[in-house]
């Protein structure tokens, strides 16, 4: 028999405890890039979205605006290495470096820790294409597919489809290297994500963490990804409250991204950083929703995250799918003082970076004191108070479920 | 009596349950019968058509029900066989595992046959808009569920009951470590006492191994298949893609001994780096790889000196057996020279996203069998890596303490340290 020596308390926890705050926030989404320019433009009331309805019709998008890679990807080598969805996410994430004063310095860099949230990269449309055409008039479809992509493929389109290789050109670019991961699994992946960069902080292993995620939707595939089970709104937009009942199934995308530099808060104040907020608890779950569990999911979720009494601005991811986002409604509409903000009505859904995106939206209404104007007037009601807390929820189109508080520093 | 915390105060992570599946079969008593008598299930590919291909074997698992379904249903059926293999063993319910899942698995897409069938189904417009034309009249959600990155985890999570939200994760060829990383910082913060970690990869594809190929990782001696997979060998010439899975238990020793688990080994501590050279290179001076290692060291409050054998990477590509052995001799030191480092690859081939996971169920089977894998078909060394590989032949060994490396495109480097027994 083995004897087990008891350790000093079971219930004390193993480390010590520390606060999370944010103090880098780096945004691209169709409203232009940073927090300044989401700000002015989410905080004038009425502001109407940028569409694309053409391009990609029946499906309306988002689309990216306007960007010059070369400000925060200098090298065209590096570049021509990746295509649009690294490019995006490597130039979010270099935004938010430089907001909190980290890009560039090679200490800082060195010992950052990094957490993606991703999904896989752009495949070459025409030479799918391609192959589809020659399918029709060819039994032997799997030699036809050797002779094509042996011949058609370009040998550096796999880097830059694979999930990781954000992150690896994160670190090539940016030199963020104390260590890299990279999380899937569509909007809970970004939960997941910032969850456990917060625990790793919390918990004293990590002092500065860059987590957030970047979705390009101007790709067939990545309509596809979602149209296979019909998850896409088709005919006029509307606002993603407003989508029950019409043509297709909710979901207007965008293109765009989100990352978040997490920091031990005496290791920003030691540094001297502005600090947007504190990160409060970050909550996640997985509903069984065949079995009818979301709406008890969410509102355990709410549960567990301790709301504060009161008025609470509260930043929905919601997507517009018809099954989630009714009964996120539900839930949130039973909470009566929740004052809901679904920003994907004027982004689009941005799938892995949705919770980052909340969670920077939030944070930003508590650093600038003032509270977002409704963005759907006919579903959402007046919040007037100073923001001292904020609530940001993420209920996935198809799977996994989460929720943080964002905090007055 | 065992301590229950570690060197730095946190709880020490125990393996109470380890499953496995490779090309050389499912679970770890057949695995390791063939391992350790030098066997390579690597041989000519049947699963699809091999013309124009440069490269026509692998390792892949051929033998399951899914095994010519796709990437998504065989990675899943590899998962859940392994993982049910290390769920019984540590004796817990495999309904009902009240823990969180870590799963390492490759990025998913929409399968050829699953494209060429949708397409094929209609005859308006051309390309993309005909898919999606026929993609939102589908009735079933068995082709999307293959393209969500979630999903196989979502499939797992119900099937064993694990809490809360599952997380699918990629660090390339590290993956599996990760995902054994991951469940080990778990625990060791406090958030739960045992954790389901699983590395498993069925996505050897036509399109995979063109994709390999194109970039010139891909071994070409396809004549003898069971010797193309040749680590730290003079005549090397790529790795040989393959499949598999690995699944470990973890769980704090103190939740193990409670309940009277069966301790097969001790995560002792993982360590990891990133690169930032270059997208499949690496760093020329091996920096990242060797602060890789020395961080697990550092993790586990193991001085180098302490490691009795290597578990390598030893993908056999030129890159990379030369950069680890110029880590290891870094590490090391002299030492490295006695110390022996086998890889289990040039018997599996490289299992991608589930190598790490499958090579620390073997780094555990080396410690509590006393037995080391040896590195086959060392038939000519490479003069430029003096190493110990344990050529050819399996070696009686009291191994207590093992390292695992494991190095990914992209710049991902981890390495973990395992132990036979608590301090």
């Amino acid at each position: 028999m083995r004897k087990i020596k008891k350790s000093p308390d079971p219930k004390q926890p193993p480390m010590s405890s520390h606060d999370v705050v944010i103090t880098g926030i780096g945004l691209v989404s169709s409203l232009g890039e940073g927090p300044d320019a989401h700000w002015r433009k989410l905080t004038q009331p009425g502001f109407q979205p940028v569409l694309e309805a053409e391009r990609f019709a029946p499906y309306t998008i988002h689309p990216l605006p306007e960007i010059d890679w070369n400000l925060q990807i200098a090298k065209r080598g590096d570049q021509r290495q990746m295509e649009t969805w690294q490019r995006l996410g490597t130039y979010v994430a270099g935004l938010a470096l430089d907001d909190a004063g980290i890009k560039g310095n090679d200490e800082l860099c060195t010992t950052m820790d990094m957490v993606v949230a991703a999904g896989g990269g752009e495949r070459d449309e025409a030479v799918d294409a391609g192959i589809l055409a020659a399918s029709e008039s060819r039994n032997d479809r799997d030699v036809l597919l050797n002779e094509k992509l042996t011949t058609e493929l370009r040998p550096t389109l796999f880097l830059a489809q694979l999930s990781n290789l954000l992150a690896g050109n994160i670190s090539i670019v940016h030199k963020v290297t104390g260590s890299s991961r990279t999380f899937m699994g569509e909007e809970g992946a970004g939960v997941s994500a910032v969850e456990t960069a917060a625990a790793r902080i919390r918990s004293g292993q990590s002092t500065h963490v860059l987590v957030g995620g970047a979705f390009q939707t101007e790709h067939s595939d990545m309509l596809l990804g979602y149209e296979l089970a019909g998850y896409l709104h088709r005919g006029p937009w509307k606002p993603v409250w407003q989508r029950q009942g019409s043509e297709g199934g909710g979901v207007v995308t965008g293109s765009g991204g989100a990352f978040l530099v997490l920091e031990q808060r005496e290791h920003a104040q030691s540094r001297g950083r502005k600090i947007y907020a504190e990160l409060g608890p970050v909550v996640s779950g997985r509903a069984r929703r065949r079995r009818g569990e979301l709406n008890a999911e969410i509102a355990a979720l709410l549960k567990q995250a301790h709301l504060p009494d009161g008025d609470l601005l509260t930043i929905s991811a919601a997507s517009g799918a018809h099954a989630a986002t009714a009964a996120e409604k539900a839930v949130l509409d039973a909470n009566p003082t929740l004052a809901v903000r679904a920003f994907s009505t004027l982004t689009g859904h941005m799938k892995e970076a949705q919770f980052p995106f909340a969670v920077a939206l939030a944070a930003l209404a508590v650093d600038r004191k003032a509270g977002y104007p409704a963005f759907d007037a006919t579903a959402e009601r007046q919040f007037a108070g100073v923001p001292t807390t904020v609530l940001a929820t993420t209920v996935g189109y198809h799977q996994f479920e989460g929720l943080g508080l964002i905090k007055a520093a | 009596m065992a301590n229950l915390r570690d060197h730095m105060g946190r709880p020490i992570v125990a393996v109470t349950g380890i499953g496995v599946v490779t090309s050389l079969g499912v679970g770890k008593a057949d695995n390791w019968a063939a391992l350790t008598s030098g066997k390579s299930g690597i041989h000519p590919i049947t699963r699809f058509p091999v013309d124009q291909l440069n490269t026509r074997i692998s390792g892949m698992v051929d033998f399951l029900p899914s095994s010519s379904k796709g990437a998504s249903p065989l990675t899943y059926e590899m998962a859940e066989t392994a993982a049910q293999e290390a769920v019984s063993e540590a004796g817990l319910d495999s309904g009902d595992f009240g823990g969180p899942l870590f799963l390492a698995s490759p990025p998913v897409e929409l399968d050829w046959a699953d494209r060429f069938s949708l397409y094929n189904s209609d005859k308006q417009d051309i390309g993309a808009e005909r898919l999606l034309r026929v993609a939102r009249a589908l009735k079933e959600l068995d082709i999307f569920e293959t393209t969500q990155f979630g999903s196989i985890a979502d499939r797992l999570a119900d099937r064993f009951g694990t809490r809360g939200l599952p997380i699918t994760l990629s660090t390339a060829c590290a993956s599996g470590a990760t995902a054994i990383q991951l469940g080990v910082e778990a625990i060791r913060r406090g958030e739960c006492d045992k954790a389901l970690s699983i590395g498993a990869d069925g996505s050897a594809t036509a399109e995979a191994l063109i994709r390999f190929s194109l970039l010139s990782a891909l071994s070409t001696h396809n004549d003898i298949p069971e010797k193309a997979s040749k680590p730290f060998s003079k005549d090397r010439d790529g790795f040989v893609l393959a499949e598999g899975s690995g699944a470990l238990v973890l769980e704090s020793l103190e939740a193990a001994l409670a309940r009277g688990a069966t301790i097969l080994g001790i995560m002792r501590g993982c360590g990891e780096k990133a690169d930032d050279f270059h997208r499949t290179r690496s760093k020329p001076d091996a920096s990242p790889a060797i602060a890789a290692v020395r961080a697990a060291l550092a993790d586990a409050g193991v001085g180098e000196d302490e490691i009795d054998y290597v578990n390598a990477h030893g993908t056999s590509t030129p890159e990379n057996d030369k950069m680890e052995h110029l880590s290891l001799s870094t590490v090391f030191g002299e030492r490295i020279a006695s110390m022996p480092i086998s890889s289990n690859k040039s018997m599996i081939g490289h299992t991608l996203s589930a190598a790490g996971a499958v090579e620390a169920a073997f780094s555990l089977m080396t410690m509590r069998e006393s037995v080391i894998p040896p590195t086959i078909n060392y038939d000519n060394p490479d003069p430029a890596i003096v190493l110990d590989v344990v050529p050819n032949k399996k070696r009686n060994a009291e191994v207590s303490t093992v390292l695992s490396n494991s190095f990914g495109f992209g710049g991902q480097n981890t390495c973990l340290v395992m132990a036979r027994e608590p301090v």
